[in-house]
């Protein structure tokens, strides 16, 4: 089904024409059956000290390096995820990944996009809109890829900052890439 | 999916560097664990799970102790572990999501504290390691 672009479908998350005609019609309090109800956009919140962690931490975070690290810690702990990158050469062993050029590029792009996210953080769904249809439509990407990936950073980040890596910091964290994995995940249809 | 030889050195060797200080990679596995998966609290509704608890540590501690067990016993997990997973899957009837939220959170863990250790393919190892644990805790 299509989705629809509308004010409605925007604020609700509502796909196909039939569900928006009939939330026009229906009353202000949502007497549709509880299957067809429309649901409250569900927006991760982060607390004014998530944001802060966060911030500050992504300040010192070396993308060129981190990026690469994620993507290539990805391919070697779930090597099925390789199957989106037939074309990056020499994957056959982990040092062989890890030291791949291909790879590091282009976990230093995937990385600066999550840069967006954290200046994104109360519109992420908003912020990866086309992300999402890209990865949907174009790539093929299961959005499992996408929790894969998220937790892989996490582990990638308490390397780099050992102590300050605290329950509390990665607790944040978590709910980061849990947003993030959610937003790329939001267009797909 | 058994473990290869290369992968249970990785194991043991990461394994070494921290059993001296295992209660408390035990214990903030845990604490990680219930402050980022808050829903895994459920199934601890009569403990203190504060961090710095005596329950904690104590609970801490178990997990430990099963992991050391387990990182022994690699070549017998399934009967190594079998009073684990009648006490885990059909006492306590953990749902078996809970096992891969634990082992991310011992890996975040075991990055933290062993930064240099932790290489890819040593995260590989323990990813495998742990997941095969999950899969005897939770076979039926």
């Amino acid at each position: 089904m299509k989705e629809n672009k509308g004010p409605d479908h925007q604020q609700w998350g509502i796909k196909g024409q039939a569900l928006k005609q009939q939330h026009k019609a229906a009353s202000d309090t949502f007497v549709i059956d509880h299957q067809q109800a429309p649901r409250r956009d569900t927006m991760v919140h982060f607390t004014p000290e998530e944001k802060c962690i966060i911030s500050k931490q992504w300040g010192q975070v070396n993308i060129d390096e981190t990026g690469g690290e994620a993507l290539g810690r990805l391919l070697v702990v779930y090597p099925w995820t390789q199957r989106f990158f037939d074309n990056f050469g020499n994957l056959s062993s982990s040092s062989a990944i890890m030291g791949n050029p291909k790879v590091k590029a282009h976990g230093k792009k995937v990385l600066t996009s999550f840069g967006d996210a954290i200046k994104n953080m109360d519109n992420l769904k908003g912020a990866f809109a086309k992300l999402s249809e890209l990865h949907c439509d174009k790539l093929h990407v299961d959005p499992e890829n996408f929790k894969l990936l998220g937790n892989v950073l996490v582990i990638v980040l308490a390397k780099y900052f050992g102590k300050e890596f605290t329950p509390q910091v990665q607790s944040a964290w978590q709910k980061l890439v849990a947003g993030v994995a959610t937003a790329l995940a939001h267009k797909y249809h | 999916m058994s473990l290869t030889k290369s992968e249970r050195t990785i194991i043991m060797s990461l394994w070494d560097k921290v059993s001296s200080q295992s209660e408390a990679i035990g214990t903030e596995a845990l604490e990680r664990l219930f402050l980022s998966f808050p829903q895994t609290k459920t199934y601890f509704p009569h403990f203190d799970l504060h961090a710095g608890s005596a329950q904690l540590r104590t609970h801490g501690a178990k997990v430990a102790a099963a992991l050391g067990d387990a990182v022994k016993n690699m070549d017998n997990l399934d009967s190594a572990l079998s009073p684990l997973r009648d006490l885990l899957a059909y006492k306590l009837r953990i749902d078996p999501v809970n096992f891969r939220l634990l082992s991310h959170c011992l890996q975040v863990t075991l990055a933290r504290n062993l930064p240099r250790d932790f290489t890819a393919e040593a995260q590989a190892a323990w990813d495998k390691f742990l997941g095969r644990m999950s899969d005897v805790k939770t076979a039926k």
